[in-house]
């Protein structure tokens, strides 16, 4: 899967959990760039995440996360193989 | 909302609460309001804000308190200004087995194991009984899931040791305690995790990440189940089924195939498929639930197919049976007018996927989708339609309830007047006091009438008690037997008395008992005890729903002057209580 293609169904992931049609986010976004982009809806974004892509992050990735673009990697990564 | 309905989409709705959400409140549908206290012994924000959800599809626009993390205990326990404050209608104790804190360890004796167990279920029977003296509200409890691991493998459902045995024993007492106790409910995540699948369930990446005690993707199924508990609770079971014949009751198609060829009964895989949803079928009306047929079909060729000899349901298990080629959403409507029910009151069982459609567009009722043969009772049953919290005397009865009142029916149609017919019942009523014995059905029927009820007051088990036992109150509650059986409690009055005036809180009546002049039987009790106690004056109010219309002009008949009306259609009325008074009701011998 192309990079763009991961952006833009991730771009959905984010408007449909924030419930704001306006949110794009990019590789250096993260939780302090969103508004509402707190702890618990976090969890939801990670479910929502993992529901679009029929995938599952382990702990120790979840743990890890540090923005967006390393989010992508790891879709990119699980979907390749 | 279909979205919400079982079989619903787990992740869609994790995703799009929030739309969700703004969808049901702009849907423009009418809400009961209730506070819901939700103490949690792990995270519940989620479980929260999806129970909301559900709860508004239900009906019920529910204001939430959330404990803090993990204070499910303490917050009862201990001086609680905020909760005290918020005065909840429901608590409801969210907690897994990362809440039990004595499980036995190895080599402990027999006796010390009983003591943990002790230990254990003493913790939450203290906290129930706090709660529900500074509460006196409804209680909702889950029981607990099983371990996600067993040390002893299969022994660890036998040993005293193994966590299994532990978890049955305490659910065991849970329920014991449920089965003994008023207005105490025990939500069974233990069945609910093993439908889920328990792996999945208890993933304990979320207690460690998030301290959920259960996966995300579990929390709509747990919030759902609590939810059809809570409308349950408030009287918004569904009452009946509206089922098609063709490849709904039985496979193949009657018209087509002849009754020797339809596909039920013991001699194929088929037949037996059908038969054991026939099965459950009927079942249902051991719980109360009115069972009806709607089918395009010749009603000969319907007929001929449950008098086939395997058919386990027979024409005599259905109340109203409509087997014709008019649309079902007009026959699903008449059966609706016939049992005097609300079409919303209705489930629409159908193979057809464009009549399940068209019916549920048109008539505002769930058509569950479902599925394949092998699936409709999955799908069914864990809809929760009928969840049962109460199983009165009356709901076990009620189809032949309903069936009398047919039979009624067709009598009256025999008379050229009214009330020659009304004579000719020989009805006997009983009209008393409220007493112990039919606490259960009058607080069930405040809370499920909806088209006879002047106020549309709703009371839990406990208030309705509280009633009963105070000086400040005239209650009443009507029985209601005729030559063709028993009704059984039909009709609730409740006033409180303030000086020489009697407020009427609360009237109702169910409507299967409409046009009876049951009405004005208790007009003639309500005055006569009102006369006993002093009273002059009795005010009546009527406060206008979506469903009450009926009633409106209610008190004009039974002889009141009306006072006043506001803008939202609101009335006061007034009856002057005098010696004088004739009683109204002529029909009905009374007590």
């Amino acid at each position: 899967m192309k990079r763009e293609e991961i952006y833009e169904r991730l771009n959905e992931v984010f408007r449909d959990v924030f419930d704001d049609e306006s949110i794009t986010v990019a590789d250096e976004t993260t939780a302090a760039d969103v508004e509402g982009w707190d702890s618990l809806i976090h969890i939801t974004l990670i479910e929502a995440v993992e529901e679009e892509f029929d995938i599952r992050f382990d702990m120790k990735t979840v743990v890890k996360l540090k923005n967006v673009g390393e989010m992508v990697d790891v879709i990119d990564k699980k979907c390749s193989v | 909302m279909k979205e919400l309905q079982y079989p619903f989409d787990s992740g869609y709705i994790i995703k799009k609460k929030k739309s969700i959400k703004r969808q049901l409140l702009g849907s423009g549908k009418k809400f009961i309001e209730k506070k819901i206290a939700v103490l949690g012994g792990s995270t519940t924000h989620d479980i929260i804000a999806i129970m909301d959800l559900f709860l508004l599809d239900q009906g019920i626009k529910a204001e939430f308190y959330e404990s803090e993390y993990a204070m499910y205990w303490e917050d009862v326990m201990f001086e609680n200004e905020e909760l005290k404050a918020f005065s909840p209608d429901i608590i409801y104790i969210h907690t897994s087995n990362r809440n039990i804190r004595n499980f036995p360890l190895q080599g402990m004796t027999k006796e010390e194991v009983n003591s943990c167990l002790e230990a254990d279920y003493q913790h939450f029977l203290k906290l129930w009984e706090k709660a529900k003296a500074d509460y006196n509200c409804p209680i909702i409890q889950n029981n607990f899931e099983y371990p996600y691991y067993r040390l002893l493998g299969n022994s660890d459902a036998t040993d005293i040791h193994g966590r299994v045995r532990y978890i049955n024993r305490l659910n065991e007492k849970f329920a014991t305690y449920a089965e003994e106790t008023e207005d105490f409910f025990i939500q069974d995540i233990n069945y609910l995790s093993s439908t889920y699948g328990l792996d999945v369930w208890s993933n304990p990446l979320y207690w460690h990440m998030y301290k959920y005690s259960l996966a995300m993707e579990a929390i709509p199924l747990l919030a759902f189940s609590v939810s059809n508990i809570i409308k349950s609770i408030y009287g918004k079971n569904k009452k009946s089924l509206v089922l098609d014949l063709d490849n709904t009751l039985w496979g193949g198609i009657i018209g087509d195939d002849g009754v020797e060829n339809i596909e039920i009964g013991p001699e194929t895989s088929m037949g037996q498929v059908y038969a054991e949803f026939q099965t459950y079928i009927k079942a249902q009306k051991d719980i109360g639930v009115i069972l009806n047929i709607a089918s395009k079909n010749e009603e000969e060729n319907a007929l001929a197919g449950l008098n086939h000899p395997d058919s386990v349901l027979k024409p005599d298990d259905f109340i109203d049976i409509k087997a014709n080629w008019d649309p079902k959403s007009k026959n699903v409507e008449d059966i609706a007018r016939e049992l005097n029910l609300l079409p919303e009151s209705f489930v629409f069982v159908d193979d057809n996927p464009a009549e399940r459609e068209i019916v549920s567009a048109q008539l505002d009722m769930p058509a569950p989708e479902i599925g394949s043969v092998e699936d409709y009772i999955r799908v069914i049953d864990r809809s929760g339609f009928f969840e049962v919290t109460k199983l009165s005397a009356d709901d076990a009865k009620r189809n032949k309830m309903y069936k009398e009142n047919m039979e009624r029916m067709k009598l009256e149609a025999s008379f050229a007047d009214y009330g020659e017919y009304l004579l000719s019942l020989d009805m006997k009523g009983t009209i008393k006091g409220f007493e112990p014995i039919y606490l259960d059905r009058i607080a069930q029927l405040t809370n499920k009438s909806n088209q006879f009820n002047l106020t549309t007051k709703r009371y839990t088990r406990a208030e309705i008690e509280k009633v009963s036992a105070s000086d400040e109150y005239i209650d009443l509650y009507g029985k209601l037997e005729d030559k063709f059986g028993d009704n059984g409690v039909v009709s609730v009055v409740i006033g409180h008395i303030n000086g020489d005036i009697l407020n009427m809180d609360l009237w109702i009546m169910s409507c299967r008992v409409l046009k009876r002049d049951m009405e004005y039987a208790m007009m003639d009790e309500l005055v006569s005890k009102a006369l006993a106690k002093g009273i002059k004056t009795i005010k009546g109010y009527f406060y206008p729903t979506a469903k009450n219309k009926m009633v409106k002009e209610f008190y004009k008949q039974m002889g009141f002057e009306k006072l006043s009306e506001d803008e939202s259609g609101n009335t006061v009325w007034e009856f002057k209580v005098k010696d004088s008074y004739k009683k109204q009701n002529n029909y009905i011998k009374v007590n």
